[in-house]
C-alpha cells in the first residue's frame, strides 16, 4: 500500500463529492446550494492540488493538471459570489446563482476527470 | 533545470498545505461564532470578510477589528487564529528559504546553470579536467588566446577561486566527479564544438578513467593526459590516448639536454616559457658527481637520464625497499647534514633535491649549500604557492610540474608548428643551436619571446595574396619589414615553415619566396606580430614594402601621377 496515493485519494474524491454536492439542486436556486459547502470544496481541492507538487510521473502531472482546472473553476465561483454579494448591490439573482453553480459544475468535471484517472492508475498498477 | 522545479515543489507540498489548514481553520471559526453590530443585532461574519480578516492579520498587518468591534469570544479567536497563521506562515517562508539554501539544491542548481552555458557554446572549446597548476595555467594562456575551456573539478574552492579570476570569456565550470562520464556529456563532450579533452587531475587513475571514457564516447577527439608513472603511461597509450605528458620524463629530458647542448637547452626553455616570462639565461650544469635526493618517480627518471649522460649519481632516499633503491643507497631524507656528509657531499658537483615535500627539498638544499658553496642545485617545487620561497632560495633550476605539464599543452593546442619545430630542432647539432641563440637574443632585450603562427591565405593575409596574383614576389625579407620604418626590422625571427607540398625549412633564410599554403613560425616580441598583420592585411603597406614607393590609392591621384589603374 502507497500511503502518499491513498492520502490523495481522499482529498480528491472527497472534493469531489463535496463538489457534487453543492452543484446538486436546481441551477439558479440560492436555496439549494450552500456557500459553506463551495468554501470546503475550495479548500479540499486546493489540498488535492499541492499534494501533486513535484511529481514527476505523467500520471501525476497530468492529475496535477485536472486538479489545478478544478481549483480555477471554483475560485472563480467564489470569486463570482464575493462580488455579487459585497460588491455590487444586486445580491444573489438567479442569473448570477446559475453563472455561479455552472462554474462549480465544470469543476465536477475536472474533478471527475481526476478521479477516472486515479481508479485507472489503480487498476493498472496492482500493488 | 526541471528537476530543481519538481524538488522545490516536493519540499514545498507539507508547508502549504499548513497554511491552507490555517487559513481554514481560523475563517471557519470566525464563520461560526456569533458577533454584536453597533445597534446590538446578532450577526455573523460572512466566508468573504473572514477570508480577509484572516489574510492581513495571518500576514501581520492588522487594520483593526472589521466591520464592526469584536465580542469577547470572537476575540478569542482571534488570538488563536493570530499565533496559528502566523505560524504557519513562518513555517511556510522558513521552508521555502531552507530549501534555497539547501546544498543538494544548490548543487542541482550549479549543475543546471553549468549544462546550460556549456549548451550555449558555439565556437570549439576544450573541456579540461582537473584544476590544479597546470589546468590553471592551460585556461589561463587559452582564454588569453580567447580560447574557450569548460572546467570539471572535485574541489569545491578551485571552482570558487574561478569566479574571482576576470577572464576575457566566460568560462563555465562544475564541482562534480569526472569518472562519472554523464558528468563529462553535460560537460558537452559529445558536442560537436568540443575540440579536446585535457585530463589534469593529480590520480592517474582518474585521468585514465577520463581519457577511456572520452576515447569511447567521442572516438574522434582529441585527448591529452598527464600520467606520472609508466604504467599507467602505458595503459593509456594502449587505447589510443592522443598525447601523454609525464612532467617527470618530460623534465629529466630537458635536464639531460642540459648536458648535452646548452644553447639547445635555452632554445627549448625560451620558446616554451609563459607569455611575459623574464628571459633568463641558465649555467651549464658541472659533469661529475651527481647527489639525488628521494628516489620517487621524479628522482627514478633524472637519474636515469645522469646515468644515461655517464654522470656517476649517489641516491639518497628515506624508504629504500618501498622505492627499489638500486644497491649502495645512502638511506635518509637527505634534509640532515650527516646524511648528505655520508653521501660525499663534499666532492659532489650537483644536487637534486626530488621528494614530494616541498620544504624537506628547500631544507635539502639549503644544507647542501652550507656543506659545499660550489653546488649546482636543482630542486623540485610540488605547489605553485610556494614560488616566493623557492626564487628566495635561488636555486639553479627549479622544476614545476604543473608549468611543465601546462606549457606542453598549450604548445600543442595553440602551436602545432612549435612542437614540429622542437622536434627537428633536436636533431641539429649544438653550433646550430648556438647560431639560433645568439640571433634570439639579439632581437630581444629582458623578455622571454612569444611565438606565433601566420598561414599565408586569402582569409589571414589578403595582400599577400593579391601580390603574388600580380606576379610580385614576397620573400621573407619583407614580412619582417618594420612596415613604419622600411630598413627596419621587426623584432622576431623565423624559425620554422612548412609548405603546401608538406616540406619543411628550418631557419628560412631571409630571401626564400612565400607562396600561398605556406605556415610559417615566428618568435619574438608580442608587438611584432601585430605590425606583421598590418603588412599582410594592407596592400599598400606591402607594396610600399617592396617597391620603397608609396602608390597613390584613390583613382583621381593615380590619374594625376600616370598611374596604371589596377
Amino acid at each position: 500500500m502507497n500511503l502518499e496515493k491513498v492520502v490523495f485519494a481522499f482529498f480528491i474524491v472527497l472534493s469531489l463529492t463535496l463538489n457534487f454536492g453543492f452543484f446538486i439542486g436546481d441551477l439558479d436556486d440560492p436555496n439549494h446550494h450552500n456557500v459553506y459547502e463551495l468554501y470546503a470544496a475550495l479548500i479540499v481541492s486546493l489540498i488535492a492540488t499541492i499534494l501533486k507538487f513535484g511529481d514527476r510521473a505523467h500520471i501525476g502531472a497530468v492529475l496535477l493538471a485536472t486538479s489545478l482546472v478544478a481549483d480555477l473553476q471554483l475560485i472563480a465561483a467564489a470569486i463570482v459570489w464575493t462580488i455579487s454579494e459585497h460588491g455590487t448591490r444586486a445580491g444573489l439573482t438567479p442569473m448570477v446563482m446559475s453563472s455561479i453553480v455552472s462554474l462549480s459544475g465544470g469543476a465536477l468535471l475536472a474533478n471527475i476527470t481526476s478521479v477516472v484517472i486515479l481508479v485507472t492508475e489503480t487498476v493498472m498498477f496492482r500493488r | 533545470m526541471q528537476d530543481i522545479i519538481y524538488l522545490m515543489l516536493r519540499r514545498m507540498r507539507l508547508p502549504l498545505i499548513v497554511v491552507i489548514l490555517a487559513y481554514t481553520i481560523s475563517i471557519t471559526g470566525l464563520v461560526l461564532i456569533p458577533g454584536v453590530d453597533d445597534q446590538g443585532n446578532h450577526w455573523r461574519m460572512t466566508l468573504f470578510h473572514a477570508f480577509y480578516f484572516v489574510s492581513y492579520v495571518g500576514t501581520t498587518i492588522g487594520f483593526g477589528e472589521v466591520p464592526y468591534p469584536f465580542t469577547d469570544s470572537q476575540r478569542l479567536w482571534t488570538s488563536l487564529a493570530m499565533y496559528l497563521t502566523v505560524i504557519s506562515w513562518l513555517f511556510a517562508i522558513g521552508s521555502l528559504f531552507a530549501v534555497l539554501q539547501d546544498p543538494a539544491f544548490r548543487r542541482v542548481l550549479a549543475y543546471a546553470t553549468f549544462t546550460r552555458s556549456v549548451r550555449k557554446i558555439k565556437e570549439p572549446f576544450y573541456l579540461v579536467c582537473g584544476f590544479g597548476d597546470a589546468g590553471q595555467l592551460v585556461v589561463n594562456e587559452l582564454a588569453a588566446d580567447h580560447i574557450r575551456s569548460v572546467i570539471i573539478d572535485l574541489d569545491e574552492v578551485r571552482i570558487q577561486s574561478l569566479q574571482l579570476e576576470n577572464f576575457p570569456i566566460d568560462i563555465p565550470a562544475l564541482c562534480a566527479d569526472v569518472t562519472d562520464s554523464s558528468t563529462l556529456l553535460a560537460a558537452g563532450l559529445d558536442k560537436p564544438e568540443c575540440a579536446g579533452v585535457i585530463a589534469l587531475t593529480g590520480k592517474d587513475h582518474v585521468n585514465l578513467t577520463v581519457a577511456i571514457s572520452s576515447k569511447l564516447l567521442a572516438p574522434d577527439l582529441q585527448v591529452i593526459c598527464r600520467a606520472d608513472t609508466h604504467d599507467e603511461q602505458a595503459n593509456m597509450a594502449s587505447f589510443g590516448t592522443d598525447y601523454i605528458i609525464n612532467p617527470f620524463d618530460t623534465f629529466a629530458e630537458r635536464f639531460a639536454m642540459m648536458f648535452q647542448s646548452p644553447s639547445m637547452f635555452l632554445v627549448y626553455e625560451w620558446m616554451t616559457s609563459i607569455q611575459e616570462a623574464p628571459l633568463r639565461e641558465f649555467a651549464a650544469p658541472p659533469r661529475g658527481t651527481w647527489i639525488v635526493c628521494g628516489y620517487g618517480r621524479f628522482g627514478k627518471a633524472v637519474q636515469k637520464s645522469l646515468s644515461f649522460k655517464g654522470l656517476q649519481t649517489v641516491i639518497v632516499e628515506r624508504d629504500i625497499s618501498a622505492t627499489a633503491a638500486p644497491e649502495g643507497t645512502i638511506e635518509g631524507r637527505g634534509t640532515e647534514a650527516i646524511t648528505l656528509y655520508e653521501a660525499g657531499i663534499e666532492l659532489a658537483d650537483g644536487i637534486i633535491a626530488g621528494t614530494d615535500d616541498d620544504a624537506n627539498n628547500l631544507s635539502i638544499i639549503m644544507t647542501a649549500r652550507d656543506m659545499n658553496e660550489k653546488l649546482f642545485t636543482v630542486a623540485r617545487q610540488n605547489l605553485s604557492n610556494n614560488d616566493g620561497t623557492f626564487n628566495a632560495a635561488n636555486i639553479d633550476l627549479t622544476m614545476k610540474s604543473g608549468m611543465i605539464i601546462g606549457r606542453r599543452i598549450i604548445d600543442l593546442i595553440t602551436n602545432p608548428l612549435l612542437t614540429n619545430f622542437l622536434r627537428m630542432a633536436r636533431t641539429q647539432n649544438e653550433s646550430w643551436a648556438n647560431v639560433l641563440v645568439s640571433r634570439v637574443a639579439g632581437t630581444l632585450t629582458d623578455q622571454a619571446p612569444e611565438t606565433w603562427t601566420l598561414t599565408i591565405s586569402e582569409k589571414h593575409t589578403p595582400a599577400l595574396l593579391e601580390a603574388f596574383r600580380k606576379g610580385q614576389d614576397v620573400t621573407v625579407r619583407h614580412l619582417v619589414t618594420d612596415p613604419r620604418e622600411v630598413g627596419q626590422r621587426l623584432p622576431c625571427v623565423l624559425l620554422y615553415m612548412t609548405r603546401a607540398n608538406q616540406s619543411e625549412l628550418l631557419l628560412p633564410e631571409d630571401d626564400t619566396v612565400l607562396q600561398a599554403g605556406d605556415r610559417l613560425l615566428f618568435c619574438g616580441r608580442r608587438h611584432a606580430e601585430t605590425h606583421m598583420l598590418w603588412t599582410v592585411n594592407n596592400f599598400h603597406a606591402l607594396n610600399f614594402i617592396c617597391t620603397g614607393s608609396d602608390r597613390p590609392s584613390g583613382t583621381v591621384w593615380r590619374l594625376f601621377s600616370g598611374h596604371r589603374a589596377d
